[in-house]
């Protein structure tokens, strides 16, 4: 193919694609409008139905927990993957750990570098659990929670301790954590079914205050289980990977 | 486009205000996105990746979607750029052994 037939192949392409984007534009309902009474109707009922102010969380949690689910099980599937993925292969080899603590540990982070990760990683663990535990008051939740809880992790290994990342996080407590925090929401919602209730039906007593942090039933409960999951699934592959980096060499 | 509720909290912007910030937002946001895509170093893309993944969370907080802004700043602005890294110093070490070996 000649580079002018190559060019007028690719701009009839362009001009159909161009052709159904405008057509398909023309289309969209207006920008901010929302045509579904779906919202609305939860912005009414959720915080009577479920006494979480936070209605975010009580449409993940608890009308829309089933999607939440299957989401979750996304994430512990993948860091699944990834730890099947870059197991130690034939051919490769690990370094003693005390030979490879020299190299491991790399060039020295710099004292600035040192000190500002040391000093965030107690604040970020205590933000991370924080919106890990305040999903029914605000828009926070498991999933976010769970994430900075893993950064406080990286911020270990950023100070430049590979060592005390790997002793802190080893991979079999990981892989447990990860493990209770995925079965314990599937849990939750077969505890329902168990009392003849519809799966996930939010069972458990849901507080007199709405937007207490005791409020709310199974979606306050839910969202720990996400919680823990998610930094537990973070942490696994983010120590997978930098021990592949660091540590797993080719043999020769 | 949202229009804040006329003033009862003082933590509610006027709507122009909003409007304006949306605008501003969605053009950074875009300048950005081309940003990476032109980076051609790997280490610097991943920077201007993250800065990239800072400037989206802003866009949706003002979209009023605080919570997608949290799950965005951590997994856009530094879960990303932190496996991207960490795969870049993998492949660097292995070309290092390569050259190590003839």
């Amino acid at each position: 193919m000649t580079a002018r037939t190559r060019t007028r192949v690719f701009l009839a392409a362009m001009a159909g694609l161009a052709a159904f984007y405008v057509w398909g534009l023309t289309g969209l309902p207006g920008f901010g409008s929302y045509p579904g009474p779906y919202g609305y109707i939860l912005d009414h009922v959720a915080v009577l139905q479920t006494n979480a102010t936070g209605v975010v969380s009580a449409i993940n949690f608890s009308y829309r927990g089933i999607d939440t689910l299957g989401e979750e099980f996304i994430l512990f599937i993948a860091a699944t993957g990834v730890s099947t993925v870059l197991r130690h292969l034939r051919g490769e080899r690990e370094e003693s750990a005390g030979a490879a603590a020299l190299r491991a540990e790399g060039p020295a982070p710099s004292d600035a570098t040192r000190q500002a990760t040391v000093l965030f990683v107690g604040p970020v663990m205590v933000m991370g659990w924080f919106l890990g535990s305040h999903a029914q008051t605000s828009p926070s939740g498991g999933f976010q929670g769970g994430v900075i809880l893993a950064t406080a992790f990286i911020l270990i290994y950023l100070a430049g301790q590979f060592l005390a990342f790997r002793r802190l996080s080893p991979v079999p407590l990981t892989d447990a954590v990860g493990a209770v925090g995925a079965g314990g929401f599937a849990v939750i919602g077969l505890a329902a079914v168990a009392q003849g209730l519809p799966y996930l039906y939010n069972f458990l007593p849901l507080g007199s205050v709405p937007g207490a942090v005791s409020s709310s039933g199974t979606i306050a409960l839910i969202s720990f289980f996400v919680g823990v999951e998610v930094a537990a699934a973070f942490v696994l592959i983010v120590s997978e990977l930098l021990e592949q980096t660091l540590l797993v060499e080719a043999e020769r | 486009m949202i229009v804040a509720s006329a003033g009862t909290s003082p933590f509610v912007l006027p709507g122009a205000v909003m409007d304006g910030l949306q605008v501003v937002l969605l053009v950074l946001v875009a300048v950005l996105a081309t940003a990476v895509v032109l980076t051609r170093a790997p280490v610097r893309q991943v920077i201007v990746l993250s800065s990239y993944g800072l400037m989206l969370a802003l866009l949706f907080l003002a979209f009023q979607a605080p919570d997608v802004t949290l799950s965005e700043l951590t997994v856009g602005a530094v879960a990303l750029p932190v496996l991207l890294m960490l795969a870049l110093a993998k492949v660097r070490g292995q070309g290092r052994e390569r050259r190590r070996d003839r």
